[in-house]
């Protein structure tokens, strides 16, 4: 039944061995050492202050969506780097290795440039990964769990304890593309995988194999996070927030749920059949022996293009709740653009052909698959002219979040008409597979990493309780804006000069150029990378001078700006009754904005718990013992997994419930926390609304972001 | 759009913080969930389906056997009336469940188990024979989806038969708490979307293989 691996294996090791360790490598063995060396400082560091108690308590186990949310936050921006690190490892080849002339750094073993043809493509293969997968998706996936409870005005997600366990799924799915830097290697097939080369015959290294358990693991926690998202929604809505007050950000998060919880399955399906190719030798996707290499390519994107639907309604949401915010006018076109979400929402699954036009289908099916392709473009079109209407006659504040948003509209408007050129199967037939389509996609995905960046900015307020340095915001975006037009601009230009994607020898000398624009383009990156570094820092230097209250803009619209800022660990001293769409906005402008409840309810709270970090920690091995083949620890560490579940099923958790008069307690003390720094604030600001409380410049010569000057037009 | 906000309001008349707000219903929150849990496994079963759909050309059985060589449609038909029965045990169970009956309740569950046992008694018997005649998932791209699709199944029953043991365990340890109760209706709708995805199996991969 199971396949002979080529190569040694044993009982005890699986296919392990030392010599699977790069040592030798120039790049990944200096690499290994620093991490290590960062990694017993951190981990010093954290033994000397004594928080190994504070971060078990308060983090790990804890089942709080905020700091679930955080923590899924500070996954996302660290899988953003390294994936960037892979960006830059690509740029840089391909600036050193083009033309003919080039000879390729020998002391590197490389022929071209100064990486080896099969690391370039293990770069390139987990850049794609790791940017869409391990980035992207818990950047967006974080930003909802901290968010939609609050915009619903629920305690917490319906199911807490699953949230964590979808963390730490995503987290054993992080270290184990992680530790496959250092011991073996990791797939050179490109992110999504090219049947048959992905075969034990073709592929006869673990790559692959860390490959299809990575995406496995990170497949198996969001489907278990969109379960959650879901009945959170649906279940969990406070008095009041009927289906039309719910704030756009959580229906698009609604929208985007329902794709990962449709989609995920038929990823987790076609990655199994691999996996089933590789190590049972079934024959699904072999060039031979009856089975169909294209077969997985449609499995592949059948949830490949809802995925991308997935990740970007999501930042549309995020776009739509900054924009408003700092406009002072609410949504323009709130039907409409639930509409437009779900209808990009059903059009997700009916055009994943586009993506292998090529395959020759012939002309019937690749013109529905073109047409289906160009519908997506009256959805998106109708979001950008309600978010643009919205802007119109707005009082605009250009803050660092709403720069961001902005941005955003730019890149999806690139992005968007490069995608319907590319619609076109005449189009695509010509440019498929060219560093064209990278670019279309990297101005899609960078669309949603500007709404990520927008929302931290937007949200980092509501969750700390006191907001990020707005200058240091704004240069950073221009820097990554700068870097965004010199790398992605040559990228179209290459692409219609003919340069095909995964070069890792551009032969054309012609092209020299524009690889060293890219690559100037990459140093300012590198340079965006250090202003944010730079304005996180300067944020939690300066924190006692940025603090916020509960409305942290002065002009915020929806929920989540009722609660005191940082947000309490109950959300809600009481559940807050719905009156209106933005019910922030509504009660500032009827001066309830003050208002306070002042009488406590019991509540009841789920206890914080291991056991999700245990699960998480045995999915790892789980995935590390396939990839190995080391049968003992994988049976061992799924028993295991089981066991601790029945276990935790048995136990159950009670909970806890906090008194009416801790309640009143707890809730005197955040006000107290939140005024003592709130003296720079203002009090309310609103062009729609009639009562406008006037910002008072109260002994502060410094204009808070969000707030209307001085001399603004006289309302009402 | 706005017209809420533009409405004079009544500060004594306007309700801002829920009083009688009593919080979700747990099993009702808790079912929708495992709901949404069996739409993702039904995506799981189409997409099975589709790649079996794709293999199981002609050509896509290669040189080997084809599933109207193997197939024994008679024996696949016991399976089905034990898995059936099987689900209209769980639910005479889940109907004293009704009026808090504990022994009703176990008995239920301890019928529907033996049945499941059956079934997946059943099915890997047929998978030695099968084995023992060459007919192996190695042979051709076809057998490979035929695998997939049939014993992707069986271990849904096989997981179904785990959880029915430890809720046995459960309602003897707790009784009938709201968890308990809770994860019975989960159970009752896993094992009968396992047996409604049976049918197709049985229609599509039995019947249509035995006859095509």
């Amino acid at each position: 039944m199971l396949v002979n691996v080529p190569g040694p294996w044993s009982p005890l090791l699986g296919r392990l061995a030392l010599s699977e360790i790069p040592y030798t490598n120039p790049i990944l063995a200096p690499l290994f050492v620093v991490i290590v060396l960062a990694g017993i400082a951190l981990v010093a560091a954290i033994t000397y202050y004594g928080k190994w108690g504070y971060l078990w308590k308060e983090w790990f186990t804890t089942v709080d969506h905020k700091k679930l949310g955080v923590m899924y936050i500070i996954l996302g921006l660290v899988m953003l780097f390294r994936g960037f690190i892979d960006g830059l490892m690509m740029r840089t080849q391909q600036m050193l290795a083009v033309g003919p002339g080039d000879n390729g750094m020998k002391a590197m073993g490389a022929i071209h440039g100064y990486l080896t043809p099969f690391h370039f493509g293990q770069v390139y293969s987990a850049h794609g990964l790791i940017m869409i997968l391990l980035a992207a998706t818990p950047l967006l996936v974080g930003i909802m769990n901290i968010i939609v409870p609050l915009q619903i005005g629920a305690r917490d997600m319906a199911y807490p304890y699953l949230n964590a366990l979808g963390l730490w799924i995503t987290a054993a799915a992080v270290f184990l593309i992680m530790i496959s830097l250092f011991v073996g290697d990791f797939s050179h097939n490109g992110w999504f995988g090219y049947a048959p080369i992905f075969e034990l015959a073709y592929s006869p290294g673990v790559g692959v194999d860390y490959w299809i358990w990575t995406l496995e693991l990170v497949a198996l926690g969001t489907t278990l996070g969109s379960i959650n998202f879901l009945a959170t929604v649906v279940k969990m809505r406070a008095p009041g927030m009927t289906w039309s007050r719910l704030p756009i950000f959580t229906w698009s998060a609604v929208s985007a749920n329902i794709i990962a919880l449709t989609s995920f399955p038929c990823l987790q399906v076609a990655l199994a059949l691999v996996g089933a190719d590789r190590y049972l030798g079934t024959h699904f996707f072999t060039a031979g022996f009856g089975g169909n290499l294209m077969l997985y390519t449609n499995l592949f994107w059948l949830w490949g293009h809802p995925e991308v639907y997935f990740v970007i309604l999501p930042a549309f949401g995020m776009i739509s709740e900054i924009i408003p915010a700092f406009s002072e006018k609410p949504i323009f076109g709130y039907t409409a653009m639930v509409l437009a979400t779900f209808a990009i929402a059903g059009v997700s699954w009916i055009v994943w052909l586009h993506h292998f036009f090529t395959m020759g289908m012939g002309p019937y099916v690749s013109t529905e698959f073109s047409i289906a392709t160009m519908l997506v473009g009256i959805p998106t079109g109708v979001k950008v002219f309600n978010w643009a209407a919205t802007m119109y006659k707005g009082r605009l504040t250009f803050s660092a979040a709403m720069l961001w948003a902005i941005g955003a509209l730019f890149l999806l408007l690139i992005g968007g008409l490069t995608g319907m050129m590319l619609s076109i199967p005449a189009v695509n037939y010509m440019v498929h597979n060219s560093v064209f389509v990278v670019a279309h996609f990297h101005m899609m995905l960078l669309c949603i990493v500007y709404a990520v960046f927008g929302a931290v900015i937007f949200w980092f307020p509501k969750v700390f309780g006191f907001k990020l340095h707005e200058a240091w915001g704004k240069i950073m975006f221009w820097l990554f804006s700068a870097g965004t037009f010199l790398v992605f601009f040559p990228m179209f230009m290459l692409g219609f000069m003919g340069e095909t994607r995964r070069l890792d020898w551009p032969f054309d000398p012609h092209w020299a150029v524009w690889f060293d624009v890219q690559e100037i383009g990459i140093a300012v990156y590198v340079l965006s990378v250090l202003a944010f570094l730079w304005m996180i820092y300067v944020s939690i230097r300066d924190r006692a001078h940025h603090r916020v209250g509960a409305d942290a803009w002065g002009t915020s619209r929806s929920l989540e700006w009722l609660t005191d800022s940082p947000v309490p660990f109950y959300n809600y001293a009481m559940v807050p009754h719905i009156n209106a769409r933005d019910e922030a906005a509504w009660r500032r402008e009827h001066g309830f904005s003050e208002s306070r409840p002042d009488h406590f309810a019991a509540i009841h709270m789920p206890n914080n718990t291991g056991v999700a970090v245990y699960i998480g920690a045995l999915t790892f091995v789980i995935g590390f013992g396939l990839t190995w083949r080391i049968w003992w620890l994988t049976v061992a560490a799924l028993i295991l997994t089981v066991l601790i579940m029945i276990y935790r099923s048995g136990k159950g958790d009670p909970g806890y419930v906090i008194s009416a008069e801790e309640m009143e307690k707890l809730d005197r003390q955040s006000r107290q926390n939140m005024s003592d720094g709130q003296q720079h604030l203002p009090k309310g600001g609103g062009y729609t609304g009639g009562t406008v409380t006037a910002y008072s410049a109260a002994a502060s010569d410094q204009r808070p972001q969000g707030t209307p000057p001085g001399n603004s037009r006289p309302l009402s | 759009m706005s017209s809420s906000h533009d409405k004079p309001v009544d500060p004594n008349q306007v309700v801002l913080w829920s009083d009688d707000y009593e919080g979700h219903d747990v099993i009702s929150t808790r079912t929708f969930g495992f709901w949404m849990y069996i739409l993702s496994d039904g995506m799981l079963f189409a997409t099975l389906f589709a790649a079996y759909g794709v293999l199981s050309y002609s050509h896509s059985y290669y040189t080997g056997p084809t599933p109207a060589q193997f197939v024994a449609p008679w024996y696949t038909f016991i399976q089905t009336m034990a898995l059936f029965l099987s689900v209209l045990a769980y639910g005479f169970s889940m109907a004293s469940l009704k009026t808090g009956s504990k022994a009703g309740v176990i008995n239920g569950i301890i019928a529907s188990m033996v049945l499941g046992i059956v079934f997946v008694g059943l099915d890997i018997h047929d998978v030695l024979r099968m084995i023992s005649i060459g007919v192996t998932p190695e042979v051709s791209g076809g057998l490979s989806a035929f695998y997939a699709l049939t014993q992707v199944h069986a271990a849904h029953i096989f997981v179904g038969l785990i959880w029915m043991l430890v809720m046995l365990y459960q309602i003897l340890r707790k009784g009938f708490t709201e968890d308990v109760v809770g994860r019975l209706i989960s159970l009752r709708m896993f094992w009968q979307f396992q047996a409604v995805m049976w049918v197709f199996i049985y229609v599509f991969v039995y019947l249509w293989g035995y006859m095509s």
